[in-house]
């Protein structure tokens, strides 16, 4: 296994669109490094550059201690795994993980060998004499991790391989790579748009947005301190509360009167947004003190948990998070109070953290 | 009224037995949600309901009305795809205007209609942009309008969201509740998503393989699932499930744990069963007499909590703690378990046993 | 067993087309490449130099590739009979334009909704069917050519424009199925089910909805039948004898024979006869991209 050096990477296309601008990264030997963002943020386009499938306009991307810039995919010694399987429908799955081993040439026993190895490992036993069409979605994502591992690469690059699957299969097969991951100790780059799947999977997570990197950390550095209003808004279901709030009093003051406690050393007056997480707030009969007056828009039941969606004063909706035991009515008014020390403070205008 | 009804469905693609005796009753402006996996037979469902697969067998009834013989469109149904099935070279003015063209309404009621529902999904500054001009999100509130235009008798809804990216599909959730709620009329809804499902449902309706396992509120379905399947398939983190078996007062597991046994169940010595156990009813943190002893396996920080992966023996506890808490793979811990709150099932039928807690 | 699947240090290998081997391939290649051009576009120069030749320079030896007087009186002849009204060329190439325009349209109107038919139901057998109507093009027409003789003489339907588009059409008619269905899987029949619900009949929503965007394919797929239609030869022979019904190639091939040949009228014919399809394909040419991948990589 091998780390990956990611060193100034920008790409433009030639209709001028720049995809990716000026991405540092460092992933480590052995690390689940994921690469969060929406649609268009340039994360594939990274990882295509990684596997040598696009290239880059500048900058420099070393596997191990090699700068592999000149290598087209087949020789940088890493294996992909797509978001549409890209498995070869008229071959069995036996026949399709054997598939590169056979292309590079390898004695027939030896293969043998690893397509059994990386079969035990997938718990693919049974499936392996089947053609593609005959598998579910699930079932053809772990024919294609398989036929990824039996490369032996130094290092793995996962685009999206859950987007396709329905959420029931998802969070078996993110459980799965999981597993697999920390078990061989590989090095993985992963490419998802679905923050849940990116702070479950990832040991750091990169969020990427309009082809720059915002923020780099661990799953619960990005989730108590995002970076920027960007981060904020997208790590965290359901998503943070973003506030427009100013210091006054000694406290950070919003609209309807909301008081949230605040970091030293903030100046007055200044237009800041604060994030509040939905778990920071509770709904409380109107009236109460210190509580916000809304009204209930949505109540959402999930079972071990219920959030509701309250309209209050001068704000869009404010998403709160309460036990399942709480009982409030859609279209009930109520108060939101906030509890919890004192949130992250952003910018308005550079939309940075600042406290 | 919007009342909708189906009565024994069946139907079979070639080998594939979709529908295999649905029943369901949907009453008047209930938001009723079909759940289910892939292949569950949810999409059938539906579309049996609009009359775009004719039946083996059953029937299919609105407002008490058999219509099971009728063309889609005199079924006066309005029904959002999803995929959008938007017209590709209409603008979208004509794509939302199109069923109230094909009723021959005059072009100024038209007009005033397609615009109060443009209004509604925020959509005005759109009417003269072709589908393809549009953002994912966007293409979804124009099928939305198209289907809100005619004021049908129920609206059909076929995953609608699942195109759309997390945060979209969060504000579509609480922007279709609020409408729903506001138009006060009958929306059936399929997804396999059961956070989805969970969030917006007056009523959950779970399919498996064709047929209905279980109606009931998201928190009847939640709290009393009625067998080992629907236990596990509502609810994230999954249940875990532990087998085991009664042996007089506890309850001893198979793995070597010994629990109290659940009040108010009952069982015969020696029937295996499964215990099933939710996330947030097993604790780290509180001590009491209902401990299982095991070793964590992963920790699992999802922000506002962490999940921590406790091995028993072979099987394994889904345990939902505090975001701070610290554990290392292989330490060993006890964990406290809420026995009002466990479920019993009988480990050969997968039924939940009566009276299982609560 | 993790350590038996983590990677190893493995030499890197070269690219076939790099270093001084690579050069000899690389001319090798050219080489190869323009033997082939020359010998593919060598008889298409050669045609278009003849129908602009004088007759002298036509049969001159040694055969000359450059350095000739041009003249037109081929393409005059192609068009102009002896006596100065139309010559039986014209005639030939107006029956051509009809029964190939015909036959096209006709498969085209019957392909079409039997393709529609087969990709949105369900039907008893539906790939046998499917593979029986393309088995009818595994073989050569000509291996029926005399039955359909001898249907034809009972039915009185030799040496007739209607008999041709009769038999081009059957011929045609698989060969749009078995396109035009790969076109109308490409359309969502989610679109139909919408214009249904919105109160349209299967046929309307099919009308309104699908067609318009079948244009294309509709497009490539009467190019080629156009093609095969234009250039029939076998069945025109059989099946056509009198100057008034017979098409061009029957027509062309006919210039061949007897003491004389007259090549410069030849070549010219067969330029003229080129040209209608050629237009054609180049006015729908962005449709025929559509067709060769036939939706081959859609998921």
């Amino acid at each position: 296994m091998a780390g990956i050096e990611i060193t100034s990477l920008h790409m433009r296309y030639p209709d001028g669109t720049v995809a990716v601008e000026e991405v540092d990264l460092s992933v480590r030997d052995g690390e689940l490094f994921v690469m969060l963002g929406p649609s268009g943020c340039g994360k594939t386009t990274t990882l295509r550059a990684v596997a040598g499938l696009e290239r880059q306009t500048s900058g420099t991307i070393r596997i191990g201690d090699t700068p592999v810039d000149d290598l087209p995919p087949g020789e940088r010694d890493i294996a992909m795994v797509f978001q549409f399987y890209a498995l070869y429908p008229h071959l069995k799955a036996r026949d399709n993980v054997a598939f590169p081993l056979r292309a590079e040439g390898l004695p027939e026993a030896e293969v043998r060998r690893r397509v059994e190895d990386a079969a035990r490992m997938l718990q693919l036993g049974p499936l392996m004499g089947r053609r593609p069409q005959r598998l579910s979605g699930g079932e053809q994502q772990r024919v294609a991790l398989a036929r990824a591992l039996v490369r032996r690469p130094r290092a793995f690059l996962m685009d999206e391989p859950l987007t396709n699957l329905d959420a029931e299969q998802r969070t078996d097969m993110r459980a799965e790579i999981k597993h697999l991951q920390r078990e061989l100790g590989a090095t993985m780059v992963y490419v998802t748009h679905d923050q849940v799947e990116a702070m479950s999977l990832g040991h750091r997570i990169a969020i990427l947005n309009k082809g720059r990197v915002e923020q780099v950390g661990t799953p619960m550095e990005v989730y108590d301190r995002p970076a920027s209003l960007f981060c904020a808004a997208f790590i965290g279901s359901p998503p943070m509360n973003l506030v427009d709030v100013e210091v006054a009093d000694g406290a950070l003051r919003g609209p309807g009167g909301i008081a949230l406690p605040v970091p030293s050393g903030l100046p007055d007056g200044r237009p800041l947004v604060a994030g509040v997480r939905p778990e920071a707030l509770e709904v409380t009969a109107p009236g109460t003190d210190g509580a916000v007056r809304g009204r209930v828009a949505s109540v959402e039941a999930l079972g071990d948990e219920t959030i509701y969606v309250v309209e209050c004063e001068g704000e869009h909706d404010v998403r709160v998070r309460m036990p399942p035991t709480a009982r409030f009515a859609a279209d009930a008014p109520v108060g939101v109070r906030h509890v919890g020390g004192p949130p992250p403070v952003y910018d308005r205008d550079t939309e940075r953290l600042v406290a | 009224m919007g009342t909708v009804a189906t009565y024994g469905m069946r139907k079979a693609f070639g080998e594939v037995q979709a529908l295999d005796g649905v029943d369901l009753e949907v009453p008047d402006g209930a938001f009723f949600v079909v759940l289910g996996p892939s292949g569950a037979g949810k999409t059938t469902t539906l579309r049996a309901i609009a009359g775009l697969e004719r039946l083996d067998a059953g029937s299919v009834h609105l407002d008490g009305r058999d219509v099971t013989g009728e063309t889609p469109g005199a079924r006066d149904l309005a029904m959002v795809f999803q995929n959008y099935a938007l017209y590709p070279r209409h603008t979208v003015f004509e794509n939302i205007a199109s069923p109230l063209r094909v009723r021959r309404d005059p072009a100024g009621e038209i007009a005033a209609a397609v615009d109060e529902v443009a209004r509604l999904l925020h959509i005005e500054r759109l009417l003269e942009r072709r589908p393809a001009q549009l953002s994912g999100g966007e293409m979804q509130r124009v099928a939305l309008a198209r289907a809100l235009v005619r004021r049908p008798h129920a609206f059909l809804m076929d995953e609608p969201l699942t195109n759309l990216d997390l945060k979209l599909r969060v504000e579509m959730r609480t922007e279709l509740s609020r409408i729903h709620r506001r138009l006060g009329r009958t929306f059936v809804y399929v997804t396999n998503d059961q956070v989805e499902a969970m969030s917006m449902a007056d009523q959950v309706a779970v399919l498996k393989d064709g047929k209905v396992r279980q109606v009931g509120t998201s928190a009847e379905v939640y709290e009393r699932p009625v067998d080992r399947w629907v236990a596990s398939f509502v609810g994230s983190p999954r249940i875990s499930l532990l087998a085991c078996h009664v042996d007089d007062d506890r309850l001893v597991g198979s793995q070597g744990w010994s629990l109290p046994r659940p009040r108010g169940t009952t069982a015969e010595p020696g029937r295996p069963l499964l215990l099933g156990l939710r996330a947030e009813d097993v604790s780290v943190e509180r001590r009491g007499e209902a401990t299982v002893e095991g070793e964590v396996f992963g920790l699992e920080p999802l922000g506002d909590h962490t999940l921590v992966d406790v091995k028993v023996g072979t099987e394994t506890l889904t345990v939902k703690a505090r975001p701070t808490v610290a554990g290392r793979p292989g330490e060993r811990l006890s964990v406290t378990v809420d026995l009002d709150r466990a479920h019993l099932f009988d480990a050969g039928t997968g039924l939940a046993l009566s009276g299982a807690g609560r | 067993m993790a350590g038996s699947l983590v990677a190893r240090a493995r030499p890197a290998r070269s690219s076939p087309r790099s270093g001084p081997r690579g050069r000899v391939r690389k001319t090798v290649e050219l080489a190869l490449l323009a033997v082939l051009v020359v010998a593919m576009l060598f008889p298409v120069l050669w045609m278009l130099e003849t129908s602009v030749k004088e007759n002298r320079d036509v049969y001159a030896v040694p055969a000359k590739l450059v350095g000739f007087d041009l003249t037109l009186a081929h393409y005059r002849d192609v068009f102009v009979g002896p006596s100065g009204g139309a010559s039986d060329l014209s005639v030939a190439l107006l029956n051509s334009v009809v029964v190939a325009g015909a036959s096209t349209i006709l498969a085209t109107v019957l392909g079409v909704p039997a393709a529609w038919a087969y990709s949105r139901f369900t039907l008893r057998a539906k790939k046998d069917q499917l593979f029986f109507i393309l088995s009818t093009r595994f073989m050569p027409p000509v291996v029926v050519v005399i039955p359909i003789f001898l249907m034809y003489r009972t039915l009185g339907l030799i040496d007739s424009q209607l008999g041709l588009i009769l038999i081009y059409t059957a011929f045609n008619v698989p060969f749009t199925i078995w396109m035009m269905k790969g076109f109308v899987d490409q359309v969502p029949s989610e679109y139909e089910d919408a214009a249904m619900l919105d109160g349209h009949t299967r046929f309307q929503a099919f009308r309104r909805i699908t067609l318009p965007l079948l244009l294309p394919g509709i497009a490539a797929t009467a190019v080629f039948a156009l093609i095969f239609s234009w250039n029939e030869f076998v069945y025109a022979i059989f099946l056509t004898s009198s100057r008034e019904v017979r098409t061009a190639p029957p027509a062309i091939a006919g210039l061949i024979g007897g003491t004389t040949v007259d090549w410069g009228l030849v070549a010219a014919s067969a330029c003229v006869f080129a040209v209608p399809v050629l237009v054609f394909a180049y006015l729908v040419r962005k449709h025929l991209v559509a067709g060769v991948t036939l939706g081959a990589v859609r998921r």
